[in-house]
């Protein structure tokens, strides 16, 4: 069975732009990127969209439907009654290059500003022993597809263009915890976190695990522990002291 | 070819959608129901400071619990019949005590997110714009003192178990009264929500790296975290129910709830 949808597309270069009206045909098990796909073919040729797998599985094809980051070839057109009209943006948070497709490199920027892997030098290639319970929780975030929705929608950016120089956004704070929770990382990540990945400006509203198609729970599991364990290094006056008291030097863990 | 190095003039730009959301769903009635269950709960609770009504035989209200005071306290509502408080106090008990459970929700994980999107839209939901200029979260002062929530998860056990030997002394007294009943599915939600915290869950175990070297916290832990998923609703279901539990026992207390198993 198939209709005529009413959608209006961001089109535009380098922010500037405009949202233009189309009409469009949706037949039965198609999603929105099946449809921009459609406009290319027969009514917009030069519209421009990133796209790759479309299985979910690629992270390309954020974008924003009806206002929420969404992967366009996971947002199925039956989600939307016949009459409604579809909104498709660009993500808000990140520069446009043209259309649908924006610049996302301020995430390879703070990427690469995370220390990597730190193993303790004791420790050589192949030697690394670990039980499954010990490396569960890091796996979680090895999820991530990268779709960058997690950074599109945080208000602390989304809405602070000025903040990006001192925050990572979820997806970074989420790969730093991934490792501080790695039993043979042995690099200091807990002041880091605080102080040149801005985690304090975390204010643990949660959008970034309401956005994630992967749904791993970046909040509960992985910003909240960092801050308890920021909190262990900074604010705590009795870690501090039993620390001391009992010489423990990665913090007992 | 769209150029794609920095210097690009093309790359600076977000798209200038002039709206503050292009949300089409009713995204406002979430942050405006928490807005009136909290502050259902905050008008609630200036109430129970004022009234007096704190202790029928042998129900405590849950807002006096533990009724430390002298001459506010009746001699049945005292905890183990003490009364460090001296004669000198003469105001509410529950001021004594309130501070340290409000402190607890205050710094919640769960309330500050409830708070921070519904009282101070920041944001009020997501993807919709906040109205404000500026922001540095918790980084400076005052924000920075929710960091001092598990100093509070720590008084908030001892105000759970308390709320707990309540429950059991009016079980044991009135084990067929509905007040009892209502005591006691208090002090279960009002524990299960503590002992779901984030904090809790970092204590028993989530600081460590090695669960494999410890496996009885890792074991606790594990039970945290299955309660910790349930954090939300428990902490509606436990803010619901000690309201509840203590307007019963104060209308009880004034006579206006009168029947034979009340």
């Amino acid at each position: 069975m198939s209709y005529k949808a009413k959608f209006k597309v961001w089109r535009g270069e380098g922010g500037e732009g405009k949202l233009e009206d189309f009409t469009v045909e949706v037949n039965e098990g198609e999603v929105v990127l099946d449809i921009i796909h459609r406009l290319q073919a027969t009514q917009a040729p030069d519209l421009a969209v990133r796209w790759n797998c479309k299985a979910g599985k690629c992270g390309s094809c954020s974008m924003e439907i009806n206002g929420k980051p969404r992967l366009g070839c996971m947002t199925r057109m039956s989600t939307f009654s016949e009459d409604e009209t579809i909104t498709v943006t660009p993500m808000r948070t990140f520069p446009v290059i043209k259309d649908l497709v924006t610049d996302v490199s301020y995430n390879y920027q703070k990427a690469r500003e995370v220390q990597s892997f730190t193993p303790p030098s004791s420790v050589r290639p192949g030697e690394y022993r670990m039980k499954q319970v010990d490396v569960e929780r890091s796996q979680e975030f090895r999820k991530c597809i990268e779709c960058f929705m997690c950074n599109n929608v945080c208000h602390v950016i989304r809405d602070h263009e000025e903040n990006k120089t001192n925050f990572s956004g979820p997806r970074f704070l989420m790969r730093i915890a991934e490792l501080d929770m790695h039993p043979y990382d042995v690099a200091d990540r807990q002041d880091a976190a605080q102080e040149e990945h801005g985690l304090g400006y975390c204010n643990i509203t949660k959008c970034c695990t309401e956005v994630c198609p992967e749904h791993i729970k970046i909040t509960d599991n992985a910003l909240i522990p960092m801050k308890e364990r920021v909190v262990d290094r900074r604010y705590d006056p009795l870690v501090w002291l039993g620390n001391k008291i009992f010489r423990r030097g990665d913090n007992g863990k | 070819m769209t150029q794609t190095t920095p210097d690009a003039p093309v790359r600076r730009q977000r798209a200038q959608v002039k709206v503050r959301t292009l949300r089409t769903d009713r995204w406002w009635l979430t942050p405006f129901l928490t807005f009136l269950g909290l502050s259902s709960f905050l008008v609630y609770g200036v109430w129970a400071i004022i009234d007096n009504s704190i202790f029928v035989d042998p129900y405590i209200a849950p807002f006096a619990s533990p009724c430390l005071a002298e001459v506010t306290c009746p001699e049945g509502a005292r905890l183990f019949g003490w009364a460090p408080i001296g004669d000198w106090y003469t105001l509410s008990p529950g001021l004594l005590i309130l501070a340290l459970p409000g402190g607890f929700r205050l710094t919640c994980y769960y309330y500050r997110k409830s708070y921070y999107r519904s009282f101070w839209l920041s944001p009020p939901a997501c993807a919709v714009q906040e109205p404000h200029g500026k922001y540095t979260g918790e980084r400076r002062f005052p924000l920075i003192m929710q960091n001092v929530h598990r100093y509070f998860f720590y008084a908030a056990i001892l105000i759970g178990l308390i709320l707990a030997w309540d429950a059991v002394l009016a079980l044991v007294h009135k084990p067929l009264g509905l007040g009892t009943w209502i005591l006691i599915v208090n002090a279960i939600l009002i524990n299960a929500y503590t002992l779901s915290c984030h904090s809790c869950r970092h204590i028993t175990a989530g600081r460590l790296n090695h669960f494999s070297r410890h496996p009885l916290r890792y074991r606790a832990w594990t039970f945290v975290s299955k309660l910790n998923a349930k954090h939300q609703p428990l902490a509606w279901a436990s803010m619901f129910s000690v309201m509840g539990a203590d307007l019963y026992v104060r209308l009880v207390a004034k006579g206006i709830i009168a029947f034979p198993y009340a």
